[in-house]
């Protein structure tokens, strides 16, 4: 071949490269822009995401940061022992009985001799909460000495007070059209004006269990309540989760069975909850004749709930053990049994908690099966064991979303950021177990 | 003419007895490739350790090892060698049933321990695992300290009384294996932590802490460098004192260098056994000399 062959067959190849790179360079620009519109669209997902997450965080902690406040009202009662203990005697029975709300209605009295009729009387009385009387017993109860003499205590305000006082209630409406009268709302200025009106941190809202007045209803009673429902989902899940996924993973044979069950598993995490509600009043009230309402119930219903959750979490978290593990193991003469919980458990466990978790943060935040059950009852006490009725937070939620009074909308969003807190501690929790528990290998 | 040159289609000889299989035909003559008519060279051995009759694994419909008989010698090491796929592997992990723990495994024939037949219904396979020990292609440590992973094994057993019993058997595993020197001062410290070729050493380590008789090694040194391998080898060759080791390799090299005996595997056959010097030197069968002379696998 002579020398010009070669170049010319050089130039024909830097040509036919040349091409190439043209045509590569014109769809080049086309790629780009498919990709940066790609990452655009992506991005603006995220943010559109993050946009209806902050709103949602937004409103929820505007309309309920309030609700961590409670308006009181500092009254100057006289602990009359004529009203309180005619007799002289002490009697912690007649203490207890003994009538409260008159001290309340003195000191009103007192405070604003200026009203006279029946009529702005009554209104008068309204300003303080009927659950001072409550607090004026206790004091009493405590410390009996201090009957004859005259204290400085501050009560709550009634609900539509503490709107009134935390600016949810319009004063440059027409009396009519507002739940506060003009002559209330001059009492409460000039209370205000002697420094006798104060919020102060709403310690009752976290204590006491539910209420018909909005200033005396906590989620005292729907937190224990919760509490006591997950301690049985928990105690009842994790076990038998654990149990049915190291035997289907680890013992069952590989048979036509064990794929119906699996099918079975899976079709069951996606069965409504409400259906699980229904599945529990049939078999654990009506058949078992369990108590309606009680924590018990709603553990065995949740515990239904959550078992496919736990069930497949741990399965994964089984099958990603690497099998050079469990011939180790074995080959070695470990049994299987030896094998699974001497190697391959620990290995799984972060897995399988991560999955217990949420499953159980899933529970938490589940309120419709909790209704066919009867956790939805009004319950005013503070559940001691999980035989005692009560009611979850979600429910609680739910209740009082329902109600009409203005201090309960306040409540329901305080209520769902306890709750949110709930959830955002035990994701946290799964992450630092996940984190704690890994092992490399 | 093939039955009289090699020794006798093995089904026929199984149904005869073992005095069959003895034929050992001295003859030069090889057959073609592809053509099989039973396994060339001496299986049997007078006194063996293990021995295989008439062995076939199925993996479901797959019938991965057809009708292999191998005898495996007391302090010898047996090298098994063949292309990838051939089943080298999967009869090796007969010797100790680790075919079990697979659904669609099946496994029929005959394979004995010191006589005893270890498929029998009656043998347990948690004291047969203890007897004939295993070490795998890839180094597989518990994730747990150097102590323990050692320790395991003697441990689930009840091989040692109080602590200082099972001090002295990791010692002694550790020296054995080689590594006592490096790790002696992080005995607590992970066994993954360790460098391959320390932590296929530590896999040795624990496989003889519970003194087995036969050790299987499954390519031990296929995923590790040069150097290491080296160390693997003479080990090998320090174990065969107090073991029977029998090893699965790829590398025909590292065949010649550990062995007293070699197997070539062909397709699920044993085409050919016999000393290694002989192997690697005179193959009397055409798939064997193929093989080692590089034309194929």
């Amino acid at each position: 071949m002579s020398c010009a062959n070669i170049v010319n067959s050089m130039n024909d190849s830097n040509t036919n490269g040349s091409t190439t790179v043209e045509k590569v360079n014109a769809s080049l620009k086309r790629r780009y822009a498919r990709e940066r519109r790609f990452r655009r669209m992506g991005l603006s997902a995220v943010m559109l995401g993050l946009a209806f997450v902050s709103l949602l965080f937004l409103s929820i902690i505007g309309n309920g940061y309030s609700a961590f406040q409670q308006t009181k009202v500092r009254l100057a009662i006289s602990f009359d022992e004529q009203l309180l203990d005619p007799s002289g005697e002490r009697n912690p029975k007649v203490l207890s009985s003994a009538d409260y709300n008159g001290l309340i209605k003195n000191a009103l009295r007192q405070a604003f001799p200026a009203v006279q009729s029946r009529q702005d009387k009554k209104e008068l009385y309204r300003l303080i909460s009927n659950g001072g009387s409550f607090r004026l017993r206790e004091m009493v109860l405590d410390d009996p000495a201090i009957i004859g003499t005259t204290r400085d205590v501050w009560l709550s305000a009634d609900d539509d007070i503490d709107m009134l006082v935390k600016g949810h209630i319009d004063r440059n409406l027409t009396e009519d059209d507002r739940r506060v009268k003009d002559s209330v709302i001059a009492w409460i200025d000039q209370l205000d004006q002697q420094g006798a009106v104060d919020l102060a941190f709403n310690a009752g809202f976290f204590t006491s269990g539910d209420s018909r007045e909005p200033e005396q209803a906590g989620i005292g009673g729907a937190i224990m309540g919760s509490i006591y429902t997950l301690l049985v989902t928990l105690v009842l899940s994790f076990p038998i989760g654990v149990a049915a996924a190291i035997y289907l993973e680890e013992f069952a044979p590989q048979n036509r069975w064990t794929d119906l069950i699996e099918v079975n598993i899976n079709n069951l995490a996606a069965v409504p909850s409400i259906v699980f509600g229904l599945l529990g009043l049939a078999v654990f009230i009506n058949f078992f004749g369990l108590p309606r309402s009680a924590p018990l119930v709603g553990g065995l219903v949740l515990t239904l709930m959550t078992l496919p959750t736990i069930i497949i979490a741990s399965r994964a978290a089984l099958k990603s053990v690497p099998p050079s593990i469990r011939e180790a193991a074995l080959g070695i003469g470990a049994s299987r049994m030896q094998m699974v919980f001497h190697h391959v458990m620990p290995l799984a466990m972060p897995g399988m908690l991560t999955g217990t978790i949420i499953g159980m943060a899933q529970a938490l935040g589940e309120s419709a099966p909790l209704l066919m059950i009867g956790m939805v009852a009004f319950i005013v006490d503070i559940p001691g064991g999980p035989l005692d009725p009560s009611t979850v937070l979600p429910v609680q939620i739910f209740l009082w979303a329902d109600s009409p009074e203005r201090a309960f909308v306040e409540r329901t969003s305080a209520a769902i950021m306890v709750l949110l807190g709930f959830l955002i501690v035990m994701n946290l929790l799964a992450v630092i177990l996940r984190k704690r528990f890994e092992r490399r290998w | 003419m093939l039955t009289e040159i090699t020794t006798l289609n093995q089904r026929e000889a199984g149904a005869m007895g073992h005095s069959a299989i003895l034929r050992d035909g001295a003859n030069k003559v090889k057959p073609g490739a592809g053509e099989f008519a039973g396994t060339v060279g001496k299986i049997t051995l007078a006194d063996p350790r293990m021995s295989a009759r008439n062995v076939d694994v199925f993996y479901g419909d797959k019938h991965a090892i057809q009708n292999v008989s191998l005898d495996i010698g007391k302090n010898e090491v047996i090298s098994m060698i063949g292309p990838s796929g051939c089943g080298k592997s999967t009869f090796l992990r007969c010797f100790n049933r680790m075919n079990d723990t697979i659904d669609s495994c099946r496994v029929t024939g005959e394979i004995t321990l010191d006589g005893q037949d270890i498929y029998d219904k009656s043998k347990d396979v948690v004291p047969l695992r203890a007897q004939v020990g295993m070490v795998f292609q890839k180094p597989n440590p518990f994730p747990k300290s150097i102590y323990d992973n050692i320790a395991y094994g003697p441990r689930i057993h009840g091989l040692a009384e109080g602590r200082d019993e099972m001090d002295e058997i990791v010692e002694s595993s550790l020296r054995r294996a080689g590594l006592w020197k490096e790790v002696k001062d992080r005995l607590d410290q992970p066994g993954t932590g360790l460098s391959g070729g320390q932590q296929q050493r530590l896999c040795i380590a624990r496989a003889i802490a519970v003194s087995p008789e036969v050790i299987l090694m499954d390519e031990p040194c296929s995923a590790l460098d040069p150097i290491a391998t080296a160390i693997i080898e003479e080990l090998i060759d320090e174990l065969r004192e107090n073991f029977t080791i029998a090893i699965v390799t790829h590398s025909m090299q590292q065949a010649a260098r550990v062995s007293q005996r070699t197997a070539y595997f062909h397709l699920g056959r044993l085409i050919e056994v016999g000393n290694t010097d002989d192997i690697f030197t005179h193959p009397r069968h055409k798939l064997t000399e193929d093989y080692i002379t590089g034309r194929f696998g």
